[in-house]
């Protein structure tokens, strides 16, 4: 990830051209709380993503996989080197990504879910993307001229993985007795982590209300109607609304993580400071 | 007249013979294609005679990008302009409807499908038809939404039998 080159964006272009006066209401902090949530998501499940690269199940796949891994990778990047701006303690991006333990990261547990089949890792990609993209859509617009350009190029990338995703729980679904029956099982696995995504705490709530963060909580009805239209095409049944797992916003998380960081943050940890 | 009046005009024809110099820089992925085409080439600024070069990613997560940066760097020194600054800007968001037609012409030319149509809102899943580069014909069909590279998709053409790239429209 190494890059020295610096990254910024055009702020007369967003922002601030809205006639309002400029919001100080949230200290940086909380943006950069805000900006390491939505960072931490794109990179935990970008590493999932990619560890598909050279085994999905055909070669379209497995173009398809590394490629949606590497949008996720590339908004994180973008996201972390904002967060390490933000933060102004001379972190780079790489220390974020590489040198914080699991009870520091912020993503929500269902990025963290094991790839399973590839019905699972496809669900997955489908529920996560169904909400980042209008995320990104909404976030937009936010006041903050940096998050808004990181969001409005995400927001197209994730309209495609939404795309593909769900083409692929139609056909999974609507196809031989066992597709249907693992595409179902993944969904009733995965369904339990999708409460947390919806969730606005007090962080979020004032960011909201200062117009910097999209509000996750009114974008459920956005999603409900992506996932309706993907299931019923697909002949799933959604599964109820019952207990919902949460908590990795707030650095509680399952056993997962660890095994996703011991892979992907060895080669810092063992050689600090490692470029090429 | 002052060495201060002089300052802007030496400046702008600066800025213009470096742009000359880095609009030549291609995509390392799409060789036909020049960073000016792809409208990945922003803005050129001087300041005290040092150059700073503004360029945009096409996707987040373009690997294509560092390179980019390594030739204009490359470029520029070559011909005689001292290192430049490379900035990415991110906003606003590149969109393929910032492909000149030059650049789609070249595309088609070289065997990649040009983007169809404005980048907007699609239906979740709509239909496209992308005509074949090779034979014109419109009786095509989508083999893989993601192709070789993050800006492609994989395409077949059922007249002529060949597949063929297709840019994606963002």
């Amino acid at each position: 990830m190494t890059d020295d080159r610096r990254q910024t964006t055009d702020n007369r272009s967003v922002g601030g051209g809205n006639g309002l006066p400029s919001p100080v209401v949230c200290p940086p902090s909380s943006v950069f709380e805000y900006t390491l949530r939505l960072a931490d998501n794109a990179l935990i499940l970008g590493h999932r993503l990619s560890e598909w690269c050279g085994h999905a199940p055909v070669l379209e796949e497995d173009l398809a996989l590394p490629n949606m891994a590497l949008d996720l990778i590339g908004q994180a990047r973008a996201l972390y080197a904002y967060a390490a701006e933000l933060e102004g303690e001379g972190r780079h991006e790489d220390a974020l990504a590489y040198l914080r333990d699991a009870g520091d990261f912020r993503n929500v547990l269902l990025v963290e879910q094991p790839n399973g089949d590839f019905a699972v890792t496809m669900i997955r990609q489908l529920l996560f993307a169904s909400y980042a993209h209008p995320h990104f859509e909404a976030l937009a617009h936010s006041r903050d001229a940096t998050l808004a350009a990181i969001a409005a190029k995400a927001a197209k990338e994730m309209a495609y993985h939404v795309r593909h995703c769900g083409e692929w729980t139609i056909r999974l679904g609507d196809g031989t007795e066992e597709s249907h029956a693992r595409a179902q099982a993944a969904l009733d696995e995965l369904w339990p982590f999708t409460g947390e995504l919806f969730e606005v705490d007090a962080t979020e709530r004032a960011l909201v209300e200062a117009g910097l963060a999209a509000d996750s909580a009114s974008l459920r009805p956005d999603w409900d109607r992506t996932i309706a239209e993907v299931l019923a095409q697909a002949t799933l049944t959604r599964p109820r609304d019952a207990w919902m797992q949460s908590g990795g916003r707030a650095g509680r998380h399952s056993e997962h993580l660890g095994y996703i960081l011991a892979d992907m943050q060895f080669l810092q940890r063992a050689y600090p400071g490692a470029a090429w | 007249m002052s060495a201060v009046a002089h300052a802007p005009a030496q400046g702008a024809a600066l800025r213009a013979r470096a742009w000359e110099v880095a609009a030549k820089v291609v995509d390392p992925e799409i060789p036909v294609l020049t960073i000016e085409d792809l409208g990945v080439l922003r803005d050129i600024k001087v300041e005290d005679g040092k150059l700073e070069v503004f360029i945009t990613p096409t996707y987040s997560g373009c690997p294509a990008m560092f390179v980019i940066a390594l030739n204009i760097e490359a470029a520029l020194e070559d011909a005689g302009f001292g290192l430049p600054k490379i900035t990415t800007v991110l906003s606003p968001a590149w969109s393929t409807d910032w492909l000149s037609d030059a650049g789609r012409a070249k595309l088609k030319a070289y065997g990649i499908a040009p983007p169809v149509g404005k980048a907007g809102r699609r239906a979740l899943f709509g239909d496209e038809t992308v005509a074949c580069p090779r034979c014109g014909s419109g009786e095509t069909e989508r083999i893989s939404e993601f192709g070789s590279t993050a800006c492609k998709a994989l395409w077949r053409c059922r007249v002529c039998a060949e597949p063929f790239d297709y840019f994606k429209c963002l």
